[in-house]
């Protein structure tokens, strides 16, 4: 009953945000400089007068705004996310087709920045003040700086132009008609690069966070106590300094998961990754706003599933919290 | 002042990012001197290699524009838009967190949902579909990336408020018949300026690369020239002019990298205590 009611009232946080968000869509088309039909229609030129006032009529633009945004809240519900003049079909088929791509990069690169930020952050905090600190948070600090799309960029420069080891560009091997675990196996050697690039500006980020908690929990009584009983450093360190100082991370990867799928824009772009970032920047080049605005509230929707995510992940990391609530 | 001066020194990192961005600054200041001509002049033949001709150091890019003028123009367009979008989010952040934080109950309630909100949306993606829709331009840019940034400053000056009203200072003052709007003005913010400060210089640092971010997808000021815009135009020739991506990159690291430096050099220096505890 009680998780009944915690779910409940999580979907209707979802929900509440998912139509804030589809609301601000809707006003940003009538914002835009310009006739809001021209606007969906993308640059006013490419449209023609018949698909206007089709627009017009499908979006019901001559009636008063608050009628407008009851139809378009209603169509979004549906689905319907209008249609892209540009590319010729529906913007929801388009994103689906593209989503899965996008996925598979920013939960890959989700699992590596979480993974490698937090050893990382934890070896630091376990040899602070050394050498091996020093260089890894020198590290973290350069890395924190470096623009996404450039750290990109050198990669492929590095990887792919200079030393041959990855391919630097799209999804899979074009016409290598593999299937199985070939494909799948090609499919990884694309992903490794824009995976790992988008991942480690975040690697960065959590473990600048892991190595502050660490130290902040290792000077607590507890860690004292679990020493003073005669228990190693190592084991003190993974099985109640670590623990203790993960809790922060997770919360903070779940808010930060936003930046990663704004992220993906622009990794997406350098790598040619055929995932919604790319569509995002396609959308951008061809003013197709409505295919824009349809990627925009999807990238919404997925932040909004890794916070849940997130939430899950913390249960496991804390026992308590899933009790509690 | 001096002991803020000997704290913040005895940072190192915060002084080699200090110097840093006197140099960038500096750079900012001469290029119209340095290079009074426009920045998209074309100048020599298109893709001159680097350190070739002294005239041209960093050489020449897709079309012949000089690469090092390029630079020196684009460092005033990113820290203008980096320190101006940055007072923006000041502007909005600090009332709402000021408000939320001083007057409690439902207003705070509303207030920081409203934060919640704009955090869950993914930041940059709002940016994008912001500057994209209102038309590229420096107004736009700086409003996009001040509608992206100003929810931690909320927060945090929430939670300073928070914390300081319950001070016997605050008490004072309200005895002393001081109405609230004054308590908040001239008790409270004044002491919540510190951390204020140091996010102040993160903000900065993030301005730079959300906006070097929006120039290399194209979104840029069309007008100025600017590192992400240079990045972007050479991102399709990258296997053939690796320079034409390479230095504005690492003009974009270098003011990212000082900006963040000093910022953990003015957090040292103006919390010692939490310094001394941290590391």
């Amino acid at each position: 009953m009680r998780i009944a009611l915690l779910i409940l009232s999580r979907l209707l946080k979802v929900a509440a945000i998912l139509l804030v968000i589809i609301t601000a869509n809707f006003l940003l088309i009538h914002a835009a400089p310009g006739d809001p039909a021209a606007v969906m229609a993308g640059e006013a030129g490419a449209a023609d007068e018949k698909f206007l006032a089709q627009l017009r009529e499908q979006f019901s633009l001559d009636k008063p705004l608050y009628e407008q945004l009851a139809i378009y809240v209603g169509k979004v519900m549906q689905f319907d996310l209008g249609y892209s003049y540009r590319q010729q079909m529906p913007v929801a088929d388009l994103i689906f087709d593209r989503l899965p791509a996008t996925l598979l990069l920013t939960f890959s690169a989700f699992l590596i920045s979480l993974t490698a930020g937090v050893a990382l952050g934890a070896l630091a905090a376990a040899r602070a003040g050394g050498w091996a600190d020093t260089a890894i948070t020198s590290a973290a600090l350069i890395f924190y700086a470096t623009p996404l799309y450039w750290l990109a960029l050198m990669a492929v420069l590095l990887f792919s132009v200079q030393l041959e080891w990855l391919p630097g560009f799209g999804y899979e091997t074009i016409g290598s008609n593999a299937t199985g675990f070939a494909r799948a196996w090609d499919i990884a050697q694309h992903l490794i690069l824009p995976a790992v690039t988008l991942g480690t500006f975040f690697a960065a980020v959590y473990l600048r966070m892991t190595r502050a908690a660490m130290l902040e929990v290792a000077g607590l009584d507890f860690v004292k106590t679990a020493r003073a009983k005669g228990l190693s450093r190592q084991l003190v360190m993974r099985r109640h300094v670590l623990r203790n100082a993960l809790l922060p991370v997770v919360t903070l990867a779940g808010v930060q998961a936003g930046q990663l799928v704004g992220g993906a824009v622009l990794t997406e772009t350098v790598f040619a990754w055929p995932g919604i970032g790319r569509l995002m920047f396609e959308a951008l080049t061809q003013r197709d706003y409505n295919l824009l605005l349809g990627v925009f509230f999807i990238s919404a929707a997925m932040v909004i599933l890794f916070n849940i995510i997130t939430d899950l992940i913390y249960g496991v990391v804390d026992p308590r919290i899933g009790a509690a609530a | 002042m001096s002991a803020f001066w000997k704290r913040f020194s005895r940072n190192r990192g915060a002084v080699l990012g200090l110097i840093i961005l006197a140099v960038v600054i500096a750079i900012a200041i001469v290029a119209p001197i340095l290079y009074p001509q426009s920045p998209w002049k074309m100048v020599q033949r298109p893709f001159l290699q680097p350190f070739t001709l002294p005239a041209f150091p960093l050489g020449t890019d897709t079309l012949g524009r000089d690469v090092a003028s390029g630079l020196a123009h684009g460092a005033r367009v990113s820290l203008l838009i980096g320190i101006v979008s940055t007072f923006v989010a000041l502007l909005i952040g600090v009332p709402i967190g000021a408000i939320a934080g001083f007057a409690g109950g439902r207003i705070d309630d509303a207030l920081m949902r409203l934060t919640e909100l704009f955090q869950t949306v993914p930041n940059f993606a709002l940016a994008i579909v912001l500057v994209a829709i209102f038309q590229p331009s420096l107004a736009s840019i700086v409003m996009a990336i001040a509608v992206v940034s100003w929810p931690p400053v909320a927060r945090l000056v929430r939670a300073e408020v928070l914390s300081l009203k319950t001070r016997e200072f605050v008490d004072a003052a309200r005895l002393a018949g001081l109405s609230g709007r004054a308590i908040l003005m001239r008790e409270v913010l004044p002491n919540a300026l510190s951390p204020i400060i140091v996010m102040a210089s993160l903000m900065v640092a993030t301005a730079i690369l959300v906006e070097s971010s929006l120039s290399f997808l194209g979104l840029g000021d069309p007008n100025a020239m600017s590192w992400g815009f240079m990045i972007g135009a050479a991102r399709t020739v990258i296997r053939n002019a690796w320079w034409l991506s390479f230095f504005p990159g690492l003009a974009i690291l270098l003011t990212v990298l000082a900006l963040n430096l000093i910022g953990e050099g003015l957090s040292d220096a103006l919390n010692p205590r939490l310094a001394r505890e941290g590391r």
